[in-house]
């Protein structure tokens, strides 16, 4: 307690110094306010950005593997064979479905998949949605809320019923105010009555499943009515694609069966498809791949923020070293009084530290503005952990004391007998 | 003088002051200046000094040396009973902390500090609670006559009364020796003897008083001095040798 009173009246100096050099403190305490500042304001947006990445990621269930059909590239032999007339076939099957349930260890549940883009109408309202053919087991895998009426049965799948669930967004779209359940909307060449509707998953940076107005109708009752191509009329002519099944999501038992089940889907599939017409997504992997792309991030991001703090500590200690040639008479007098070497170099430090930590502190200030006002105009969300707070303070101490050391010791070794004949 | 191995001879207890053959060489270029060359002394307690000499004489050396500013490059210097010359910088600076009161011709107060945070500074060094420093500070103040100027600054005040602030914080820790280097160089005649009357009042008052000066007029205050010339002692004479 004692220490702190002593250093007391050498922090009052210090603001006093401070105050009296107002724009040259301010152009000094500048270099650190962005620093820190940019500090905390992209700890904020990096920590925003991955935790809504790593949030999508396990939206999409860690316990699950998405195998997805690709149009295969022309170069890996697409025109050869499969290709009738324009017609091109590939992707995954009914049949991979059943290996992979067969064959691979772990497996839970599969749910077969088959989304094409088609137009839903209802009355003058028109809206191009995904349609999602699957079954009822989609919504056990991919949960979501549901907000009004019900989710796919299995008694639809076998009567091969003509009911849809939308999602919230479509929903919002294509029927507006309108009464929703019971509301019947033509898809394509269908009507189907609306029986569920289903929270929509917001923003997002990785694709998750339901990620816009999606129309959920069973599968039976898709293969019935469209059949599995997908024709589409351009200038051109016709072009066409068929796909048995376009996604494949296989739920593991638990996360510890994923890696090795992955690895097993690729063995089984690529048995039998000559070409590289799937890809499986393993959101496990896509995790661990954003916490590690997080980390380069944060690595970057630490970078920028090091080299604007190091100009920073530079113009203070150039500010400081200007002030010990000013101050050298003061120096004189306060060593002839009997002031020891040390404690010249504790005035001095103090007085960076007073420089370095006034900047942090409204380098705080803006650090932690930035990020709301990010988020306020861009709604992209940013966080700003407690943690990087401590960090700002004590970054702003470290330089001070780092870049105040030379200095303050240059101070503390001049001559009493020269400081005090300085003019 | 000759010191016999580690019989040296220690000041009796009345001396505040004892050099014994001090000497101070400076190497200038290849050439060996001898700013002190053997210079023995003592000073009893309480009494008051003059040191003159024209420039050249060895008056600012044996300045920094009575100041523990500087060491002599052999000899003795007895200050309150410690030998100066075996101390090491830390040991010169709590001496001087707790030994001497330094009055400079400029007045040397720190700028940007009020009169009262100027005397405050060797208080601050010595440790004290703030309470009493300020306390401390405000008698020695009265005692100066400055009592009414505690909060400006020394730009604001008059020659004479900076020197007076001077002398407040020179009286701060209780110093056994008071050393003034040309305490008023800076200043009129009239001021002169007004501050000069202040040194006689603290001589009354039992305080060992230096000066060092070059004017005749100055050093009659004194009750005894020293005459340097080429780093040696031309005369010494007066009460409290």
């Amino acid at each position: 307690m004692n220490q702190i009173l002593y250093l007391w009246p050498f922090v009052r100096l210090g603001l006093s110094d401070v105050w009296r050099h107002k724009t040259r403190s301010f152009l000094t305490m500048l270099g650190m306010v962005f620093g820190v500042g940019s500090v905390i304001a992209m700890l904020a947006v990096g920590e925003g950005a991955s935790q809504q990445a790593l949030d999508s990621i396990k939206r999409l269930g860690s316990q699950n593997i998405m195998v997805m059909s690709v149009k295969p590239t022309t170069e890996d032999g697409g025109n050869t064979g499969s290709q009738r007339g324009s017609l091109a076939v590939y992707g995954l099957l009914y049949e991979d479905e059943e290996r992979i349930k067969e064959t691979v260890p772990g497996v839970t549940l599969t749910v077969p998949a088959r989304m094409t883009r088609r137009n839903a109408r209802l009355g003058e309202r028109q809206l191009e949605m995904r349609v999602v053919e699957t079954n009822p087991d989609w919504f056990e895998v991919v949960q979501r809320p549901v907000l009004a009426g019900r989710v796919l049965g299995e008694h639809d799948l076998r009567m091969r019923a003509n009911v849809c669930v939308l999602t919230e967004h479509g929903v919002r779209r294509l029927l507006a105010a309108e009464e929703m359940i019971g509301q019947r909307i033509r898809i394509a060449s269908g009507v189907f009555e609306v029986i569920g509707i289903v929270k929509n998953e917001t923003g997002g940076t990785v694709r998750a499943p339901d990620s816009e107005a999606d129309a959920y109708i069973p599968i039976t009752t898709g293969t019935q009515l469209f059949g599995e191509a997908n024709i589409r009329y351009s200038a051109g002519g016709m072009e066409g694609e068929k796909v048995e099944l376009s996604q494949i999501i296989v739920k593991m038992a638990d996360t510890e069966a994923v890696e090795p089940g992955s690895k097993a889907i690729e063995a089984v599939l690529a048995r039998f498809h000559k070409k590289r017409d799937f890809r499986i997504d393993v959101p496990l992997t896509l995790l661990r791949e954003a916490e590690r792309t997080k980390r380069t991030y944060n690595i970057v991001l630490g970078a920028i923020a090091g080299i604007s703090l190091l100009v920073g500590g530079i113009g203070i200690m150039n500010i400081m070293l200007a002030s010990v040639t000013e101050r050298t008479k003061e120096i004189g007098i306060r060593r002839a009084i009997g002031a020891r070497r040390s404690r010249i170099v504790v005035q001095f430090l103090i007085n960076t530290c007073v420089l370095s930590i006034g900047g942090g502190i409204v380098g705080l200030l803006l650090g932690v503005s930035i990020p709301l006002l990010i988020t306020a105009f861009t709604a992209m969300p940013t966080v700003v952990q407690p943690y990087s707070l401590v960090l700002a303070f004590g970054i702003s101490v470290g330089i001070g004391i780092v870049f105040g050391l030379y200095p303050a010791l240059r101070a503390a070794s001049l001559d009493p007998i020269e400081a005090l004949r300085h003019e | 003088m000759i010191v016999c191995g580690t019989e040296m001879p220690r000041p009796r207890s009345d001396e505040v002051v004892r050099l014994d053959d001090v000497m101070r060489h400076y190497l200038v270029g290849d050439e060996v200046v001898r700013a002190l060359d053997g210079v023995s002394f003592s000073m009893r307690k309480g009494s008051y000094w003059a040191i003159m000499g024209p420039s050249g004489s060895g008056k600012s050396t044996m300045l920094n040396i009575l100041g523990c500013l500087d060491r002599p490059s052999s000899g003795a210097y007895w200050l309150n009973g410690e030998n100066v010359a075996e101390m090491d910088d830390n040991q010169l600076s709590d001496h001087r902390l707790k030994n001497l009161g330094f009055i400079f011709q400029s007045f040397h107060l720190i700028p940007q500090l009020t009169v009262g945070e100027n005397i405050e500074v060797p208080l601050l060094y010595l440790g004290l609670p703030h309470a009493e420093r300020r306390y401390k500070a405000e008698a020695l103040a009265e005692r100066v006559g400055m009592s009414h100027r505690l909060r400006h600054l020394p730009s604001e005040l008059s020659g004479g009364q900076r020197q007076r602030v001077a002398v407040a914080r020179a009286l701060a820790n209780d110093p056994a020796v008071l050393l003034a280097d040309e305490p008023t160089g800076n200043l009129d005649s009239a001021t002169s003897v007004q501050i000069m009357g202040l040194f006689q009042e603290l001589y009354e008052q039992g305080k060992t008083v230096i000066l060092v000066t070059h004017e005749p007029d100055i050093a009659k205050y004194a009750k005894a001095n020293i005459v340097l010339k080429d780093g040696r002692i031309l005369s010494l004479h007066g009460e409290g040798v």
